[in-house]
Formats: C-alpha cells, structure tokens, sequence
C-alpha cells in the first residue's frame, strides 16, 4: 500500500529526514516512536506533502509521487487523495458544525452528492460514538470529541491510508482513552495507518510494525514484542527507558 | 452673546426654529441620496479591492506584492482630499473627465481598499497555519481554501475594524462637498449660505451624521455577537 524509498528532507541546511526507507502493507498499522526532534512528525508530513521532501519517492495505493523532479499543484493534490491526516491540535473548522466539517471534503471537494455524503458523515460521527454531536461546534466539544470528529472529517475522505501525527498528545489524559479505542477498532478494521504517537500502550495493543526513529532515521524497526521487550539498538534502549522512567515516578 | 439673542429675541427664536424645520428634509434627502449611496457603493467597491489587494500582498509573486505595497503606500500617504481633487479637477486638463459622483466613488474606494486592505490581510494572517494544512489535506484549492476556510474566519476578526473604516468613510464622503457631489453636507453650506444660519445648518448636519454612526455602530455589535456563535467565551 505505501512504499517509500529514499526519503529525504532538508529545512535549509538542516537535514530532518535522511533517507527513509519503508514498505506498508494494506491493512497494516505502523507506528513511529522516537525522541522529539527525530523527524517522525516530519516524515508523517511528508507522506502527504504538507511538507515537500527534497528527495526519493513514495508511492501511495498505486500513485507515485518522485520528489527528485518538480511537482505540479494538481500532481500534488493528486497525490493528498490517497491519504487523509489528523492533526495533534485537531485543526477543525471553527465556523462549521461537526457534521459540516465532516461534509467539506466529500461535498465541497470531491462534489459528491450532498444527500448521500450526509448520510455516510452521520454514519462516520456514529462510529465514533458522537451521533448526538451533529450540530456542535468544534468549541462546544471537549479535545477528545473535538478530534473524533477530526478522524471522521478524515475518514469521510475515504483515503487509502489515514496518518495520524500525535492524535492524542494536546489531549487531558482522562480523553485520551475515548481517542485511541476509536484508531484501534479503524486498526482492526484493516484500515492501513501511520502513527506518529507517544501512547506506547497503543504501539503495544495495535500496532503490526514499530518504527523507532532518531536524527532523521529510522534506527530500529520490527513487531512492538521485538522493539519494546528486546531491543538491538542502544538508543532504542535509552530512549526506552527512559519513557518507563517517566512512569514510574 | 449669540446664545443672549436668541432667548432673548422670540422672533429670532422661531425664525430657527422654521429654518431647521425646513431645511431638515433636504439634509436628510441629500443623506439618502448622496451620503450613503456613496457611502455603500465605495465601501462594497473598496472591499473587493481589499481583498484582492490583501491577497496580493501575502502571495509569493514577487510583483503582485510589489503592486499591492506602491498602491497602499501612494493612497496612505497622501490627503484624502488631495486624491479627490486630482481626480475631479486635476485629470481633466490630460483630458479625462468624470462626473463629481463617479469621481468620489472612485476616489473613496481606492481609499478604503488601501485602508481596508491591511486589516484583511492582518485577520489572513491571524488564521493558525492549521487550518490552511487542514484545508491542504482534505483536498482543497487555493480558492477553496480562501472562500470556505480561511475568508469566514478573518471576517470575523475583521467586523471591529472594518466598522472603523466604514464610520470613517461615512463622515468622510462629507469631503465630496468640494468636488461638487450635492451630499448632505453640501446641501447644508448651500441653505446656509442663503440664510447664514451656519451654526444651525452644519449643527444639523452634525447631528445626522451622528445618528447615521450610532446606527452603524449598532449594526457592528449585531455582526459581532452573529459571528461569535462559533467562538468560546
């Protein structure tokens, strides 16, 4: 489903991503850990070109996109409809309802008939356990509701791949649960998913793949059992432990 | 004393009493003709500058931005009523005429543009990133993203300011006096200069234009509480 070689990015001088290699398949659901600063945010953002790489190629259900030449803008949002984002601070529309956010990208972009798409957001706000929420405001919902409805907005795109860039870490820990059981029930579902996350609980319980990523690549990488239980690499450990330090004061 | 005279002189009294009495009805005719057509139309005109202007000046095309910084620059610095003379007395000696009201609309509206055009682009830029990014993922264009996403919100920040302008532009039009427009302020020099009651006449002229901004500073209120529905307080 996404295939990615090469990557690189580089702001000016600074070199973020230094050739990131990565095979997904359908249905599979990656997680990136890693220290801040590592780039993973950075490399999420480049599968959708929020941020252009400045070299290598990803391919994304079949479409795919060679950073070495230029892009044009349609290439570009060619390329976006593969793939659909939540955001760490959510990035809902403040204007619009629950519903209406969830209706822009099907209705307003991809003019699809408004009837119909209606009746799949309120389907989508149902699957994420916010039926009742249709006509509030994105201020009137709490952080977990508020990116609920954001993985809906997404899912109403329906992208091949969903790409989640810390979904959960501008929320109250007592919202943080209501958030991950809605990705773990996408996860189950054989929706194919990158996440960038600090919820090592969530790596744990659904992720196929962990990436471990430090300065730019990717250190080490294998089944959550492998990176989390036996890790090879020493900034693997470091970084490790020191995340199980932070629990356990 | 004048205000002696007066209560002291019942005819004089009532003479001032009969002229604001007649000489109500032109003001306020001249208003509802002049004042605010002139008003609207420039200020309608004058947005849609501003906001194209506002555009040019946060596009990446390096002679938009250009374009956009000389005609803010020329209109912010230089007199109002400068501009409107060129424009009624000074372009017809390179052979182009226009009418006094056609001339004021134009002047006006590239005064508000220029104004205007920096409270837009100030609210475009208050928009988080995130929503432009938002707008990028679920697949709009730029247009799209202007007209559904990032527009609604900076008119929102905008109504305070753009209220500014427009009570600005209000009282300003009274400059069109001076190239011949027969808007209310003119209308009251014209009966003034008649009677010479010019305390009274421009006192009127005053008091309704006073009225016609209270009532516009009602209206913001209104717009502000609309938009702030969808804002937490």
């Amino acid at each position: 489903m996404i295939s990615i070689k090469n990557l690189h990015k580089s702001f000016g001088e600074l070199e973020v991503l230094k050739g990131i290699d990565l095979d997904v398949e359908k249905g599979q659901t990656i997680v990136v850990i890693g220290p801040s600063g590592s780039g993973k945010t950075t490399f999420l953002r480049c599968l959708n070109i929020l941020e252009k790489p400045s070299d290598g190629t990803v391919e994304i259900g079949g479409l795919v996109a060679d950073f070495s030449k230029p892009m044009s803008k349609k290439q570009i949002m060619a390329f976006r409809k593969q793939s659909a984002m939540v955001f760490q601070h959510y990035n809902l529309f403040p204007h619009m309802t629950a519903l209406d956010n969830i209706l822009e990208g099907p209705v307003t972009v991809q003019k699809k008939d408004k009837a119909e798409a209606k009746q799949k957001a309120l389907a989508l706000l149902e699957k994420v356990g916010l039926s009742d929420k249709a006509d509030s405001y994105p201020h009137q919902l709490s952080g977990g509701q508020q990116q609920r409805v954001g993985i809906a907005r997404a899912l109403a795109l329906e992208p091949k791949v969903m790409l989640f860039d810390e979904p959960t870490s501008a929320l109250d820990p007592e919202l943080v649960g209501e958030v991950l059981q809605v990705m773990k029930d996408l996860a189950q579902e054989g929706m194919t998913m990158v996440v960038v996350t600090h919820e090592m609980r969530f790596a744990k319980g659904a992720a196929d793949e962990v990436l471990f990523m430090d300065s730019g690549r990717i250190v080490e990488r294998g089944t959550p059992d492998a990176v989390f239980n036996r890790p090879q690499e020493e900034r693997t450990k470091r970084f490790l432990n020191l995340i199980q330090d932070t629990d356990t004061i | 004393m004048y205000l002696n005279s007066i209560f002291s002189n019942p005819e004089r009294l009532e003479r001032l009493g009969d002229i604001a009495q007649s000489s109500f009805l032109p003001l306020i005719e001249a208003a509802v003709q002049f004042t605010l057509p002139l008003s609207v139309i420039s200020f309608i005109l004058g947005l849609f500058l501003a906001v194209v202007t506002a555009l040019a000046r946060i596009s990446t095309v390096r002679i938009l931005q250009w374009i956009a910084r000389v005609y803010v620059s020329i209109i912010r610095g230089t007199p109002l009523l400068v501009q409107l003379f060129i424009l009624f007395y000074g372009l017809p000696t390179i052979g182009v005429t226009i009418d006094p009201f056609p001339a004021a609309v134009i002047g006006f509206s590239l005064n508000v543009g220029a104004y205007a055009s920096e409270v837009i682009r100030a609210a475009i830029l208050s928009i988080p990133k995130g929503q432009w990014e938002a707008a990028d993922t679920i697949g709009m264009s730029y247009s799209q993203t202007l007209r559904r996403v990032i527009l609604p919100q900076a008119s929102r920040v905008s109504v305070p300011p753009l209220s500014n302008t427009f009570i600005s532009l209000v009282k300003d039009t009274s400059l069109a006096a001076l190239i011949l427009v027969t808007e209310m302020f003119r209308v009251a020099q014209q009966i003034a200069a008649t009677n010479y009651e010019f305390l009274l006449l421009y006192g009127q002229a005053a008091l309704i234009y006073w009225v016609i901004c209270f009532l516009l500073s009602l209206v913001q209120g209104q717009l502000e509480n609309r938009f702030d529905r969808y804002v937490s307080r």
